[in-house]
């Protein structure tokens, strides 16, 4: 998400001082915000060699992992908040790491793009794959193996037993509470166990 | 330009007390030191070796008339030096010699003060956390009081780590690559045939060789031969080697209609490029190293766990550390595989540390910390540039305090 105002949007849902864990951390940015405007600390997990590279560069705890193995390596409601920015539709494993999310942070927080969002509903009507800013591959390129909607993961979260305490989308860097499965390229959700 | 290093000795008078009980005196220390230490000291960086090297990490030797001494370069030479990823330019970085080892500090092949016969078998046994207090009075004697950071790989790593335990508020950063919290069972068996190898041979006379004017090359020979197959992975040695024949060295016999007449039929003699290249090794390595110094790094390496005081529990022995932490690993090491290092890095989550943790997807084995994946040469590239950001900042604060 590289997209300051979403992120600034979302750092904005991280209590004040959290222990924070961030899955699929890409290159650092969100953590070394929070850290410098939210005073968190925490780590990020990454795949990636070059993302691993550039967290290290900017100074931010990063654990390079492959999260389709899962999170054996954290212990229950270790982490006051644990992020999935943008990473939920890389996984194959998704619906465990859904769960896993919420059993490791006290506060789970998940956002992901909306598939549901008008433009890609129009584009689907008019007989092709969307691709736009927020979804810019291609459907034989994309590396979004997951694509669902804002009410799916609702769906999903219920079915998963998790505690939603709060839900709504994004777009341009605003919090969009109304029709957000519509509305919003970005969908957001706030969890518990 | 070339880095020249020289090799210089401290001796310490004193005995120091070792983990066994035991204690050895009036012992020298070999080191060597590249850089400058700064105003404030803040900028040392203490190298530590594994099984078969030295204090010797970076430069090269310089003959008489000051032209480098051929194949002298340290062992760390492709990641220490000036413009290298632990930039000399910039970092004072220190390598010692362990108690034990055959490379000037004292070790078996030396003469016992108590005595006044060479130590033999009788060299004390001399563990991680002996050799990191070793090191801890070194650094008193070079005025060094906290270190920037710990680097080592494999049992280097092990020491790096131990400084993080014994001397908690020396360490500022630990940088462990390619190394465990403790040793396998299949990696102490690896050790224990290595040091039988060495143990049987009609030459060791247990361990009191010198004076006798035998060397258990052998046994080296073996020791270094099995070493060498588990510091490699299967991928690499089978693209390195194969099955080639030692004879297509010299003719193109395997490439000819039916190889299989290349087969010599012999079960003594070379047959395979592979067994040549351990038979070379295993020679190279008994012409310079130790049989009783074999049997005291192994040794070092099976006792090392610093988890056995509190049960096993990891998390609880690493509660002391409070350096910040990078680990690195290589998937295809499977004598310290990632799943060790991971380990680790569990215990200093648990724990609240800073920490890192890169898994490098190289083919090479546990030799691969050795060598020049760009990957993980830019990491640590990298985390020693954030080392020096601290370090600047601090001078500046304090600067303007």
């Amino acid at each position: 998400m590289s997209d300051f105002a979403t992120m600034q949007a979302i750092a904005q849902l991280v209590p004040l001082g959290s222990r924070v864990l961030d899955l699929g951390c890409g290159d650092g940015a969100l953590l070394a915000h929070l850290q410098a405007t939210r005073h968190c600390t925490g780590y990020g997990i990454e795949i990636d060699d070059a993302n691993v590279l550039a967290c290290v560069q900017r100074g931010v705890n990063v654990i390079q992992l492959n999260l389709d193995e899962g999170l054996a390596l954290f212990d229950d409601a270790s982490f006051d908040v644990v992020l999935q920015i943008d990473t939920l539709q890389h996984l194959r494993n998704a619906e465990v790491m859904l769960r896993e999310t919420a059993r490791v942070g006290r506060l789970g927080i998940v956002a992901f793009p909306n598939f549901a969002h008008w433009p890609n509903r129009l584009s689907i009507l008019l007989g092709r794959m969307p691709v736009t800013r927020r979804l810019p591959y291609q459907w034989y390129d994309t590396p979004n193996i997951r694509v669902g909607t804002h009410a799916d993961l609702r769906e999903l979260a219920l079915q998963s037993g998790l505690n939603v305490q709060d839900s709504f989308g994004i777009q341009e860097g605003r919090a969009v509470r109304f029709a957000p499965n519509l509305l919003a390229g970005t969908s957001v959700f706030l969890f518990s166990r | 330009m070339a880095m020249f290093a020289q090799s210089q000795t401290l001796h310490f008078a004193e005995p120091l007390l070792l983990q066994s009980g035991k204690s050895i005196r009036a012992y020298d220390l070999s080191y060597e030191t590249y850089g400058t230490l700064n105003a404030d000291k803040s900028n040392a960086v203490l190298v530590c070796h594994a099984l078969n090297a030295s204090h010797h990490v970076a430069g090269v030797y310089a003959n008489a008339d000051a032209t480098i001494q051929e194949k002298s370069a340290g062992w760390w030479d492709n990641m220490i030096g000036p413009g290298k990823p632990v930039d000399t330019n910039r970092f004072f970085v220190i390598g010692v010699n362990n108690l034990g080892s055959c490379f000037g500090s004292t070790g078996p092949m030396h003469v016992n003060p108590n005595t006044q016969q060479v130590y033999g078998a009788d060299f004390p046994v001399v563990t991680v956390e002996d050799w990191v207090n070793a090191q801890a009075l070194l650094m008193d004697k070079l005025g060094i009081k906290t270190l920037a950071a710990l680097m080592g790989g494999s049992l280097g790593g092990m020491q790096a780590l131990s400084w993080t335990l014994q001397y908690p508020e020396r360490v500022r950063h630990a940088v462990v690559i390619a190394s465990a919290p403790n040793l396998t069972a299949e990696n102490i068996a690896f050790n224990e045939v290595a040091r039988r190898a060495i143990v049987t041979d009609p030459d060791f006379h247990g361990g009191h060789f010198y004076g006798l004017g035998v060397i258990p090359k052998r046994g080296l020979r073996i020791a270094r031969m099995i070493g060498h197959i588990t510091y490699l992975s299967d991928d690499v040695m089978n693209a390195k080697f194969g099955r080639k024949l030692k004879q297509s060295l010299r003719f193109d016999s395997y490439k000819s209609q039916n190889h299989t007449d290349a087969y010599s039929y012999t079960t003594q003699e070379v047959e395979f490029q592979i067994e040549s290249y351990l038979r070379h090794q295993g020679d190279k390595f008994a012409e310079y190293f130790d049989a009783n110094t074999y049997l005291l790094i192994t040794r070092a390496l099976d006792y090392f766990d610093p988890a056995r005081k509190f049960g096993g529990d990891l998390t609880q022995a690493l509660a002391i550390a409070k350096a910040k932490f990078l680990l690195v690993s290589f998937t295809t090491d499977w004598r310290f595989s990632p799943s060790r290092s991971r380990e680790l890095v569990k215990a200093l989550l648990d724990n609240n540390r800073d920490v890192s943790y890169a898994e490098i997807d190289a083919p090479h084995g546990h030799d691969a910390f050795l060598l020049d994946d760009p990957r993980y040469i830019s990491l640590v590239s990298s985390y020693f540039n954030s080392i020096l950001s601290e370090i600047n900042a601090k001078i500046r604060t304090e600067a303007t305090a």
